[in-house]
Order: C-alpha cells, then sequence, then structure tokens
C-alpha cells in the first residue's frame, strides 16, 4: 500500500491521536498516573486471554486487557477509599504487582512465544509494517493501523456522544449526580476506552510511550487553551505534531522510535511551559514586573496627589529633587519610574519641576479605590 | 392540606459506622427561606448530600414535594461549596451556567440555542451577564458564587438547596443574593441553606433547622430561633459566643 516509513508515521500519528483526546480527561480530573497503571497492568489482562485462547491474534485479548484495566482502577480506588494509602500511593501497589504477575506468568509458562516483555514496555513500532491485514490474499495494509484505527474511532464516536457528560462529571460530579448523569458510570466507561485505547497502543509502540501520549499532549494543549473543545483539538494535533517529529528525529539520529517520541512530546510541553501565553513562565514573568512598574507608578501619583492636597502650591508643581527624598528611593529606580510616568502622561516636567496631570490624578484616584 | 416542601423522617447517616445525623426528622412548608444552623460537625452539609442522595443513608426516607427525590430531580436545584470544583478548568462562565440545564436535557442530547438563552437570562439575573465568555478562573470569588447561583437559577427549580452561598463572598454579592433567595421565595420557592453566621439569621432567614448531630429545632423564625434552642445546639461555645458578644461595646 504505502512505503514502511509512511505506515509507521500513519499509525504513530492514529495512536497518538487516540491517546491524546482521551488522556485529556485524565488529566483534567487529575489522573493520568491512572495512565501509567492501565497500561501497564493491561498486560495480565492479555496474558490471561491467551492462557485461555491459546491464540496471539484473538480479540479476547484486547476483552481481556480492558477488564483488567478496569479491575486497576477499581482496586486503586478501594484500596484509596479505605483511607490508609493515599491514592498516589494506592496506584504504586497495584499496578507493580498487576505487572510482575504477568510477566512472572510469561517467564513460567509463555517464554516461548512472542510475548516479550522489552516489547511490551517500549513497543516495536519500526516491525509494525511486518505483520500485516491480508484479506482473501489481498494486502491490505498493517494490522496494526486498523487495529489502532478502529480503537480511534471508539474514541472519537464516545467522546462526541457524551461530551456533555463527560464535561460535567469532570468539573462537577456531585452537580451531575444530582441531576442524574451517574459519575460512576461515565467514570467507568471512560476507564474502559483508556484501557482498550493502551491495549491496542502499546502493542504498537509500547506502555511508556503510551503515557508519554496520553499525558503530555492534553498537558501542553491545558496552557494553550481555556475552552475544553479547543483543548481536545489541540491535544489531538500536538499528539501528532510528537508523532511525526519523533519519527523524524528517531530517523535522523538512528534510535528508537518510541523513545524519540516520547522525547519530542517532552519538548513541545518544555516549550509550552516556557512560551504559553498567559500562562507560560515567561509570560508571567513579565507580566509581574509590568505589575512592579505600575504599583511604583501608582505610589508616585498617591503620593503627588496628597500634596497637591494637603499642601497645594502655585501651578502644583513640586522640585523632582524633593520628590525623590520623599520617596526614598535609589536615583536609578527613581529615574527610570518618573520617565515611565512622563512616556505614559501621567505627570508633565518643567525644569526641575513636576506636576500630575489629570490622567496621573484618576490613576491615584483607583489606586485608593475611590 | 398543601405538601410539604420536605419531608424528612427518621433520617440516620453515618461514615464507616459512626453517625453522623441520628434520626432527623423534618418538615418544611413550601416558600419558606431556610437557615440549616449548628456548629461545625454538626452535620449540616452531609444532611442536604444526603438528602440529595449523594451519600448513602443508612435508614430513612426523604420526600420532596410528597414524593422522593428520584422522581422529584427536576424541581430541585443544588448549590454545591464553591470550593468542591476546580476552577481552572477549561470553560467558560456561560457554559458552567448551562450545565445547569443537562438534568432536563437528558443523555446524548446537546445544548442548544434555547439553553444558551437561558443561561444568559440567569446570567443577567445575578449581573454577571458581561461576564459571559469569561475563562472561569479569571473570577473573584463572589463572582464564582454567582455564577454557581446562576446555575441553580437556570433550572426552575422548585426547591433550591444551597451549601454556604455566603462564604467568602463580598458585602455587595451577599447582599445581591440575600435579595435574589427573597426573591425565590416570594415567587413560592423554598430554599434551603447551610449558613454559618449566626447574627444574620434572624435578618436574612423566616425559618430554621438548628442541628448537632440530632436535630434540636426545626420551625418558623420566632420559635426556633431562641437562647434556649441555641443552647442547646450548641452547648457551651454558645455561651462563650454570647459572652463575647456582651463583652463587645
Amino acid at each position: 500500500m504505502f512505503s514502511p516509513q509512511v505506515e509507521i508515521m500513519l499509525i504513530a500519528s492514529v495512536v497518538a491521536v487516540a491517546c491524546a483526546i482521551v488522556g485529556v480527561f485524565l488529566v483534567l480530573r487529575s489522573m493520568a498516573m491512572m495512565s501509567d497503571a492501565i497500561s501497564h497492568s493491561v498486560l495480565l489482562g492479555i496474558v490471561l486471554a491467551f492462557f485461555l485462547t491459546r491464540d496471539l491474534a484473538s480479540p479476547a485479548l484486547i476483552i481481556g486487557a480492558a477488564v483488567m484495566g478496569l479491575i486497576t482502577v477499581f482496586l486503586v480506588e478501594m484500596l484509596h477509599q479505605t483511607r490508609l494509602v493515599y491514592e498516589d500511593a494506592a496506584i504504586g501497589i497495584v499496578f507493580p504487582l498487576l505487572f510482575s504477575i504477568a510477566v512472572i506468568l510469561i517467564s513460567r509458562h509463555a517464554a516461548n512465544i512472542h510475548l516479550d516483555t522489552d516489547a511490551v514496555l517500549l513497543g516495536e513500532l519500526a516491525f509494525a509494517p511486518f505483520d500485516r491485514f491480508i484479506y482473501q490474499g489481498v494486502d491490505l495494509g498493517p494490522k496494526a493501523l486498523y487495529i489502532m484505527g478502529a480503537i480511534l474511532m471508539v474514541n472519537i464516536f464516545f467522546i462526541t456522544i457524551f461530551f456533555k457528560e463527560l464535561k460535567i462529571v469532570t468539573f462537577d460530579p456531585q452537580l451531575a449526580a444530582v441531576l442524574g448523569i451517574s459519575p460512576v458510570v461515565v467514570h467507568y466507561a471512560l476507564m474502559s476506552l483508556v484501557s482498550i485505547t493502551a491495549v491496542g497502543a502499546f502493542d504498537a509502540v509500547g506502555s511508556i510511550l503510551v503515557v508519554a501520549l496520553m499525558i503530555a499532549p492534553p498537558a501542553t494543549a491545558y496552557l494553550l487553551t481555556d475552552r475544553l473543545h479547543i483543548m481536545i483539538g489541540l491535544s489531538a494535533l500536538l499528539g501528532v505534531a510528537s508523532a511525526l517529529g519523533g519519527y523524524a528525529m528517531a530517523h535522523y539520529l538512528d534510535a528508537s522510535i518510541a523513545g524519540s517520541m516520547a522525547t519530542v512530546a517532552g519538548l513541545i510541553f518544555a516549550i509550552a511551559f516556557l512560551f504559553a501565553p498567559g500562562r507560560g513562565l515567561l509570560s508571567v514573568a513579565k507580566r509581574r514586573v509590568e505589575q512592579r512598574w505600575n504599583f511604583a507608578l501608582v505610589t508616585l501619583a498617591i503620593h503627588l496627589w496628597h500634596r497637591e492636597k494637603l499642601s497645594p502650591v502655585v501651578g502644583n508643581a513640586y522640585a523632582i529633587q524633593e520628590l525623590r527624598q520623599h520617596l526614598r528611593w535609589s536615583s536609578t529606580y527613581f529615574t527610570s519610574v518618573m520617565e515611565r510616568a512622563l512616556k505614559q502622561g501621567l505627570i508633565a516636567k518643567r525644569d526641575q519641576y513636576v506636576q500630575l496631570t489629570e490622567e496621573g490624578r484618576n490613576l491615584a484616584r483607583e489606586g485608593q479605590g475611590f | 392540606m398543601p405538601t410539604n416542601a420536605l419531608d424528612v423522617s427518621d433520617l440516620t447517616v453515618a461514615y464507616k459506622e459512626k453517625p453522623v445525623l441520628w434520626d432527623i426528622d423534618l418538615t418544611v412548608p413550601p416558600a419558606v427561606l431556610l437557615a440549616v444552623i449548628g456548629p461545625n460537625g454538626a452535620g449540616k452539609t452531609t444532611l442536604i448530600k444526603s438528602i440529595l442522595g449523594l451519600i448513602p443513608t443508612v435508614a430513612g426516607s426523604v420526600r420532596i414535594y410528597g414524593r422522593p427525590y428520584k422522581e422529584q430531580r427536576k424541581q430541585v436545584a443544588y448549590v454545591p461549596q464553591r470550593g468542591t470544583v476546580d476552577w481552572d478548568f477549561p470553560t467558560s462562565v456561560l457554559d458552567v451556567v448551562t450545565m445547569g440545564l443537562y438534568g432536563t436535557l437528558g443523555w446524548l442530547k446537546r445544548p442548544g440555542k434555547k439553553e444558551k438563552k437561558l443561561a444568559m437570562e440567569a446570567l443577567e439575573m445575578v449581573a454577571m451577564q458581561d461576564y459571559a465568555h469569561r475563562q472561569i478562573s479569571q473570577l473573584s470569588g463572589g463572582q464564582q458564587q454567582r455564577v454557581f447561583l446562576a446555575r441553580a437559577l437556570v433550572q426552575q427549580a422548585e426547591i433550591y438547596f444551597m451549601d454556604e452561598p455566603f462564604q467568602g463572598v463580598d458585602a455587595m454579592t451577599e447582599k445581591a443574593i440575600l435579595r435574589l433567595l427573597k426573591d425565590l421565595r416570594s415567587a413560592g420557592k423554598t430554599v434551603i441553606v447551610v449558613h454559618h453566621d449566626l447574627q444574620t439569621v434572624p435578618e436574612y432567614f423566616d425559618w430554621v433547622t438548628l442541628l448537632n448531630t440530632r436535630l434540636v429545632a426545626n420551625g418558623p423564625m420566632e420559635e426556633v430561633f431562641t437562647e434556649a434552642n441555641l443552647e442547646k445546639a450548641y452547648g457551651g461555645r454558645f455561651m462563650q459566643l454570647k459572652a463575647t458578644a456582651r463583652a463587645l461595646p
């Protein structure tokens, strides 16, 4: 169909979008680490289902994995609800246990079949095009593309249909319950999607990259927008950008594809973290500096305004030298505040005297809460 | 005889076998403005939550306008404490208010023009229409409370449950909220408010429920809001309050 390179990029993009759009709700519900737990413990579901069916291609594997994902969520919540352990500790207890049971089972009973623990953690995207979907002798493309394409469709369908329910349950589960929209039902439906997505995705890209693709793009989008539907769209785009950028990086460095994609996802987050308009570190710092200058201007205006009222002189003009002594500011700081005030038209200057303009008086009034 | 707005009988609620509310019997007539008061840990929030089915009850039953809560969802609006949600959530003021209508919309249906219009009207009632398209994290505490109130108003319910709507709001918002609550009562709605400030109780409300894990008293303001009852609910703490109040100029 396509060249293997294109197929790999296609699979990676589909995986990225499928992960990102469910990841949005994990991030907003402060459940990011649940993706880590689920993406590991699904292995036990796969192994158990394999023991039952003895067929690695059986769809029962996906069902087994999804069920194990839900069991993970359930166990974590049960443990947490006893209030004897914190939620993150509960996650840290449950999923390594389930995962290691799977690892032991594989090494004891399935060492000679293709259930390789390395591939589970890191996936092997490069080999994905070898596993073809062949129907009546016709090669229809890589199997992974079909599986992930189907999962992506399910995710899109679910999120579109239940957008309103997902939103209210995420924002205010109590109100949702009062209005008759069961938070528990929505919660477990979402967790089923996360599980199914994790299974499909980790076959292709491994469980570490599943976490990276579920969390990093939504966390980045969260910094860039304040509307939920835009956050979902943006997460999908950023996921694809991570996938394609990562592939290019892997190609250039001749390194692991999955590793490169996770790295690029992290880099994109770092860029947004620093430069996002409004919420990024840089604009927060800029805002703080502006606030400091504004505060200095208000202080200056209020001081001049008080003097006008308390000790009026002809023309309301005051000697700059005297002003500096009153405010006790360093001369460089004083000079820059005065320059700013002049530039913004808050004061007028003639020779060595200044007076407040009407604008400056307004600022003083506002500053004092009049 | 007209139906009561709220009938609670033999309600007992426990957290892990530790009872929080003991055998509460409570009747509330329609069209009153009711304050639920009591010391910290008296179970005020728990009472509201268990009436609304948010907390499982150990025993007892709740009827709203004569029928179980599940059949009356559309008659009930709830204003939780402001701190229970994440105000950094990526959504607009108008959107939050529209959420009040998700119940009547039912599953699958999406809010459309009609819902937006209703939400806008509710925002006007709390004088927040200019903020409709703001991100909710940009609001002050008082504005957040108004938005929550608008979200309840948009439901056009018969009975309103509000958990500390005056908590941490500025004086102007407090007045505006109070006016709104009184308007609701005048329109024949029943408003049940968990309240903290004993001083304002007689001025704001006309019906009082005094709670301290048990029901201490429930009835019209002048009958129930008495020193004897307050002492029963607050115990020694009330005596201290009174002493402090006397010591003040």
